[in-house]
């Protein structure tokens, strides 16, 4: 039993207070550090990639040491990479853990892709309905046109 | 205070739907009334369109009220740069209403968020165009007397047609059955037929347009088929001779059928229709006037009772 415990240590060095998101599909976790912007933080950062997973295969991990998300970057995350599962680590203890839902309101996250919208040639904020959230459909609130996941630019 | 502003037909009700009909039918009975005398009703045109503007101009004008606007977006600061927050904001200080036509998706919509007074949408480009819905919905309404249980036709353009694709929303809380005729290349988008799913709203798909496709319609409502819609110009040279409606095709039709066009026509519908009396899109074009004097009349919070009492 400890066994197992140590290896996993090994894989992954604990913080004292911070995040941890798990579960990211190791295609997107290139995406999800760079929609963090971890590339810029001076803050002490563990990444894991091709971990085994039973549900994903591989997938991703990042660890950032005092650092705590906002919800407008869980909005992001969570269209980015769907049924992730952050934890918030303080004093070593995982005092909170849940999964990243998509809300059902985007504003000011995703861009339009009509060029003919209205968001797209005015100085204004983008907003979407999230129409389906377990396939990532969302709608336009302005000019009303449906965008899938594999559509969506993040602003 | 709450916003009035009419953007989608999709924000009406069925009973807002039937007080709004009901409030056309008043200014059918007489469209010259002093209701807007003290109002100022701007018309922006940031897309020409002849067409809608003398409607909704005539329509403010019988109501007594002052017309301000635009109706070439060279002549505006708008071609200089200036937003469209900045022109709304202009416009408000001035007017009462803003008739908005716009060839940007969700302009209206954005408009309505920001500007004091109503919005009413006279066209966002191919997105929504709610007083042309309820026109149709008049003309359907008043030749049939009822909204309820009729067999619609839409033909020729389904794809891009905007005006089919409101029609089909606003008259999803009457039982319609919709038939769409259409060739392959414009035929109803799957999204919409998925609303039609949603809504348990009945419909069936043809590919040919015959005298025997159209025997039990209540309404035909035809659409242009336009060359540039086209990818395959083939296919267009192939339908652009079947989806046209001839006189001899309406022998076998039911007596109550009319046939509707949001106009302007090219040559989906020959002449030697427009003598019958099922051909209807002149008297449709006619009824716009008193579907816009409801609209401006309803985004200026004047009620139904007032508009009775009045005359
Ligand atoms: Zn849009």
């Amino acid at each position: 039993m400890s066994n197992i415990i140590n290896k996993r240590e090994l894989q992954v060095a604990a913080i004292e207070n911070g995040t941890v998101i798990d579960h990211i599909p190791a295609d997107k976790l290139f995406s999800v550090v760079s929609l963090l912007g971890l590339q810029q933080m001076s803050n002490k950062i563990t990444i894991g990639f091709n971990f085994d997973s039973k549900k994903l295969g591989k997938k991703g991990l990042i660890k950032i040491a005092d650092k705590f998300l906002t919800d407008d970057e869980l909005n992001r995350l969570s269209i980015v990479a769907p049924h992730i599962i952050m934890s918030i680590i303080r004093d070593f203890k995982v005092v909170e853990k849940h999964n990243v839902e998509m809300p059902s309101l985007l504003r000011g996250i995703v861009k339009c892709t009509n060029p003919k919208c209205i968001t797209n040639n005015e100085p204004m904020q983008t907003l979407f309905q999230v129409v389906d959230k377990d396939n990532c459909v969302i709608r336009c609130h302005y000019c009303e046109k449906e965008q899938q996941r594999n559509e969506i630019q993040i602003l | 205070m709450e916003n009035r502003s009419l953007v989608t037909i999709a924000d009406y009700s069925k009973e807002k739907i039937l007080y709004m009909l009901q409030m056309a039918a008043e200014f059918e009975k007489n469209p010259n009334r002093n209701l807007l005398r003290s109002k100022v009703v701007a018309t922006l045109f940031f897309e020409p369109s002849t067409r809608t503007r003398l409607s909704f101009e005539t329509a403010a004008n019988r109501l007594k009220a002052r017309v301000i606007g635009f109706s070439d977006p060279k002549a505006t600061s708008s071609s200089k740069g200036e937003s469209l927050k900045d022109t709304i904001m202009m416009v408000s200080n001035y007017a009462d209403v803003i008739v908005m036509r716009h060839y940007l998706e969700g302009a209206a919509q954005y408009a309505s968020e920001i500007a004091p007074v109503p919005i009413v949408n006279a066209g966002d480009g191919a997105n929504q165009h709610p007083s042309q819905t309820m026109l149709d919905l008049y003309s359907i309404y008043k030749t049939q007397g009822t909204l309820e249980n009729l067999n619609i036709f839409l033909v020729g353009d389904l794809k891009y047609g905007r005006t089919v694709h409101s029609l089909i929303q606003a008259m999803r809380h009457f039982n319609p059955t919709f038939h769409f005729v259409a060739p392959a290349e414009l035929k109803m988008p799957e999204e919409y037929k998925l609303y039609c799913k949603e809504y348990q709203i009945k419909y069936e798909e043809h590919s040919e347009f015959t005298a025997e496709t159209i025997q039990d319609a209540d309404i035909l409502y035809m659409t242009r088929v336009q060359r540039e819609r086209f990818t395959d110009l083939m296919e267009y040279e192939r339908v652009k001779n079947v989806f046209i409606l001839r006189n001899s095709m309406l022998a076998a039709t039911r007596p109550n059928l009319k046939i509707l066009h949001p106009l302007p026509r090219v040559n989906e519908i020959s002449y030697d229709v427009d003598e019958s009396p099922k051909a209807y899109y002149y008297q449709q074009a006619h009824n716009g006037l008193f579907a816009r004097q409801a609209i401006l009349c309803d985004v200026l919070g004047i009620t139904l009772d007032e508009i009775k009492k009045e005359q």
